[in-house]
């Protein structure tokens, strides 16, 4: 965290869906390095705020700059080039194809006749598999037949393997034993190590706590409050998430309980 | 697998072997066992047609003719793959058969002729580029509006079914066209529509040559990547089989000879001397399987080699992971309806010229034959799944089943009612065999 440009900044950001405000008003930042944890309810607004962040979502207000520089992301495509990368809650693949189409799915490696390039493919999969799932040998079957944790190694595969700089995890364990998510967990020290800015969102603190440089806290769509895990305990995050009351350690943010009426 | 064997010889009988052989036979080849299932089908079909018409089902002129009455409907069902494993539909092909064929017939028999002179060379390159023009300009529109627009693919296409037939009627005002340029009348197949014997040796051993080299380059692909590779035996079964059945078709094709006014006429026109018993001039494949065979081809390659392809069935099995990957949905989505209009307006030439006229009622009912091809061929309504080759298979088995009640002799109403109950049975068998893979 020496650099002090934040890798990704998200200003003022609103989204409404038919005059729910899912999101209002939100700002968040990530450096180089760093673990933001998100957290709060089912409905806070982590997952939408972040589809804003990745594309799949266009915001109505705010703007999000990407190593100090305004970035103009309509489309998953633009938060690909700037080396966002997305594990989706849903892992967002698609079942009928194999663990390669998964992996370079939008970005195929083609042969020089320009046609796919099915044999470099898997290869290329073979490898990175064997670092994340070294047991993983199903490389010819569609992911509907694969487990849980397969699943989940292929779409954390896929977000790795495009060298991301800004990494953003939807609820990675969600799907996991404990094995595996102590695996995950393994990884994101590691990516962290390697200067990647990951986002983790979670709608449970435990999950998250010992991970994070940063808890930011979110409830009813805005920000509760922000919070070192040195200057707060896990209960005062869950009365952050729950009663969105700001404890004496954390940045109050626009969502928090005003005690004081 | 060895396992099983090795049990099977011991304690559990004779049951088990064959099962053991036959499964490490189909791991060895790779061999798709659902389009094993559906040519043993089209197989059983055809043998049981030969021996209940008394010998006229398997006879080289029923096998031509089949070839070539199926060569429309497999031609667009090779599209409706793609649509259908998008989980769209498109019920307008063939009105849109109708419509574009009543454009080609136009422009050549009532337009062309002003400009230029009768049978002159470029007609029907005119005219076939008019029709596949006008086919890929509505499907892009029916591609629009299901794709930007977001009306439902069922909806547009219904709507189309009665726009194209209506547009059909209305170019001509009912009127049928007739006769077609000469040189189009090739593409349909009949007197003269077919390349004769020599050339089908050629491109059948051209299309032997090229399954071996397929065969040869997929090894080397593998043994590059250090992939496991198939055994020696199982290639060699593979390359063996394939050339045998391609050689094979041509030889049926090559054993149906012209009719003999016809053959004479052709050797009075080339002097040749024709020998007593009668001249034996083969027909050899006719020129609507070739275009048929060329889009399967084509059509295979665009789904399993281009990103096109890969996007195509990515977008089946999950939309909306397609679209988080970045994939512009909506435009591969509005190029299937191209690719379709396209492969309607190539189908509209082969039977435009086939009929040797465009009437208005040109493919009437084709939309559900094509959607049955398609189906029957393992393409999964849910989407996602299938593919060209079964398609075409598809349409191979319900043109057969067509033929072959008429050799019998069957009343038409029972026709119908025949093919409705096999495209359910086939379905059901099919979702029964899915389940037990899964």
């Amino acid at each position: 965290m020496a650099d002090n440009t934040p890798l990704v900044e998200m200003k003022n950001i609103s989204i409404a869906f038919g005059g729910i405000h899912a999101v209002e008003d939100v700002s968040v930042d990530l450096h180089g390095g760093e673990v933001v944890a998100l957290v709060g309810h089912n409905g806070a607004g982590k997952s939408t705020l972040i589809k804003i962040l990745s594309g799949a979502y266009k915001r109505d207000a705010g703007t999000i700059l990407v190593n100090g520089e305004e970035a103009q992301i309509t489309n998953p495509r633009d938060a690909k080039k700037y080396g966002i990368e997305t594990i989706y809650q849903t892992l967002a693949l698609a079942d009928n194809v194999d663990a390669a189409a998964n992996l370079f799915l939008g970005r195929e490696l083609r042969t020089s006749w320009g046609t796919l390039d099915d044999v470099a493919m898997e290869s290329e999969t073979r490898k990175v598999m064997g670092r994340l799932n070294p047991r993983f040998q199903r490389f010819k079957e569609p992911v509907s037949r694969l487990s849980g944790g397969q699943r989940q190694s292929v779409a954390i595969a896929r977000a790795i393997y495009f060298d991301a700089r800004i990494l953003i995890m939807d609820e990675p364990t969600a799907a996991l034993g404990p094995q595996e998510t102590a695996q995950v967990s393994d990884l994101v020290r590691q990516l962290k190590q390697e200067g990647i800015g990951i986002f983790l969102i979670s709608h449970d603190i435990h999950d998250v706590f010992d991970l994070a440089d940063r808890v930011v806290v979110m409830k009813n769509g805005q920000v509760v409050g922000t919070a070192r895990p040195g200057d707060v305990t896990e209960d005062d995050v869950l009365g952050m998430i729950i009663l969105g009351k700001c404890p004496p350690g954390a940045v109050p943010g626009p969502g928090a309980l005003q005690v004081a009426a | 697998m060895a396992d099983a064997t090795s049990h099977a010889s011991t304690s559990q009988g004779a049951s088990a072997t064959p099962d053991g052989v036959v499964m490490r036979f189909l791991k060895a080849t790779e061999l798709d066992t659902r389009m094993l299932g559906m040519l043993g089908a089209l197989l059983i079909v055809w043998l049981g047609f030969h021996l209940l018409s008394g010998g006229l089902f398997l006879t080289p002129r029923n096998l031509w003719n089949l070839s070539v009455q199926s060569a429309s409907v497999a031609t667009m069902a090779t599209g409706m793959v793609l649509v259908i494993v998008t989980r769209n539909i498109d019920l307008s092909v063939g009105s849109l058969l109708g419509f574009v064929g009543m454009i080609m017939a136009v422009t050549q028999a009532l337009i062309l002729p002003d400009f230029l002179d009768f049978g002159h060379p470029a007609i029907w390159i005119i005219a076939l580029a008019v029709g596949i023009l006008v086919g890929a300009l509505i499907g892009a529109l029916h591609g629009y509006v299901i794709a930007f627009l977001g009306v439902p693919a069922f909806i547009v296409t219904l709507g189309g079914l009665l726009v194209w037939r209506g547009a059909a009627w209305w170019v001509t005002s009912g009127r049928t066209i007739a006769p077609m340029d000469t040189t189009f009348r090739l593409m349909g197949g009949g007197p003269g529509g077919s390349i004769g014997a020599t050339w089908s040796w050629i491109i059948g051993i051209l299309a032997c040559a090229a399954l071996v080299l397929m065969l040869i380059q997929g090894r080397r692909q593998r043994r590059k990547f250090k992939f496991p590779l198939r055994p020696l035996w199982a290639e060699g079964f593979l390359g063996t089989v394939g050339c045998a059945l391609i050689l094979g078709a041509v030889a049926v094709a090559n054993a149906y000879p012209l009719p003999s006014a016809i053959a004479r006429r052709y050797a009075e026109a080339n002097n040749i001397p024709i020998p007593e018993g009668g001249l034996f001039i083969a027909h050899g494949i006719a020129i609507p399987v070739l275009i048929a065979v060329g889009v399967g081809i084509v059509m295979t390659f665009l789904a399993t080699r281009t990103r096109f392809g890969r996007y195509v069935f990515a977008i089946g099995g999950n939309p909306e992971a397609a679209e988080l990957a970045g994939i512009n949905t909506r435009w591969v989505v509005m190029k299937i309806f191209i690719l379709m209009g396209v492969l309607a307006s190539i189908a509209a030439a082969i039977s435009t010229a086939r009929l040797n006229a465009a009437t208005n009622a040109q493919g009437t009912l084709d939309e559900l034959l094509v959607i049955a091809a398609a189906v029957i061929g393992g393409t999964s309504l849910g989407g996602g799944v299938g593919t060209v080759a079964g398609a075409m298979i598809g349409a191979v088995l319900m043109q057969s089943l067509a033929t072959g009640m008429i050799l019998l002799g069957v009343d038409t109403p029972l026709q119908n009612i025949v093919v409705g109950a096999v495209l359910v049975v086939a379905v059901w068998l099919d979702t029964i065999y899915r389940k037990r893979t899964q």
